[in-house]
């Protein structure tokens, strides 16, 4: 039983994964790609982790594993954060059909 | 005596971290055994004695049980958060005609504690269609990539995106 959820618990995580890498290749510019990148990334890696918890137990696997959730969840955003800010400041232009770039318009 | 009363007072914050990192060395190196928990109460010892008086600014804030009530509450609403974020990308990316309207939001926020601030920022990257690009402090404004533009206007965007954990993380630590 607890094996066939965390069977689950992997495949929801590959499917995620899958669809956060080809977010990377279709989305168009920088930003709209780190968008799907860390949140789709995120949780499906997370959701393999956990499912490899399940099957695993608290064994030295699994414990592991609980640990990388917690990381993972911690460092990911900050990444995507510095990326991002690190992205704008050295010019690189958003998507020519963008709304609005507030960020540019204070003079950042 | 009165030197120990010094050292005691402000040690707070090591202890918090000489126990957080016991607890990691723990979890790494399970399934325990004396000589690891050992080796881990020297290491953990070490670090929280070298780099301890960084880790926490208020260590008294630990004390209130109210906190933590309100952290686990945040908890789940985090993760559906997450998860509806997830949705909704994956059905942006699937789909053939890549409906989105990106662009760069102004926020504000009350919140001016720095713990508060990163979980807030790392909150809004991780849920639906938005990015946080950057935070100024000063002027309590974060700048936000996103996906789908409903609204230019500073005060919608900060009750679209803000206002919900805002609410939360002002109770767990201000």
């Amino acid at each position: 039983m607890i094996n066939t959820i965390g069977l689950v618990f992997i495949s929801v995580g590959l499917f995620f994964d899958f669809v956060g890498c080809l977010g990377l290749v279709r989305l168009p510019d920088v930003y709209n790609r780190l968008q799907a990148s860390t949140k789709c990334v995120t949780l499906g890696t997370c959701s393999i982790l956990f499912g490899a918890f399940l099957i695993h137990g608290m064994t030295a696997a699994g414990t592991k594993s609980l640990l990388c959730i917690l990381f993972l969840i911690l460092t990911s955003p900050v990444s995507a954060h510095a990326l991002a800010r690190a992205a704008h400041k050295s010019g690189v232009k958003l998507w020519e059909k963008s709304v609005v770039d507030r960020y540019e318009e204070d003079g950042n | 005596m009165r030197n120990l009363a010094k050292i005691l007072s402000g040690s707070g914050s090591r202890i918090t971290l000489f126990i957080l990192g016991i607890i990691t060395w723990a979890l790494l190196n399970w399934p325990p055994d004396w000589q690891h928990i050992i080796v881990g109460i020297f290491v953990s010892a070490f670090v929280a004695y070298m780099t301890g008086d960084f880790f926490l600014k208020r260590p008294h804030l630990l004390t209130h049980a109210g906190r933590y009530l309100w952290f686990f509450y945040y908890t789940p609403i985090f993760l559906w958060e997450c998860l509806k974020a997830n949705i909704d990308v994956a059905y942006r990316v699937i789909h053939p005609n890549l409906p989105i309207h990106p662009g760069i939001v102004k926020v504000r926020t009350s919140l001016k504690n720095d713990t508060a601030l990163t979980f807030l920022a790392n909150s809004i990257t991780l849920t639906p269609g938005t990015l946080s690009v950057d935070v100024d402090k000063e002027k309590g404004v974060l700048y936000v990539h996103w996906i789908e533009v409903k609204t230019k206007d500073t005060e919608e965007a900060t009750k679209c995106i803000v206002e919900k954990f805002e609410r939360i993380l002002k109770r767990i630590f201000e």
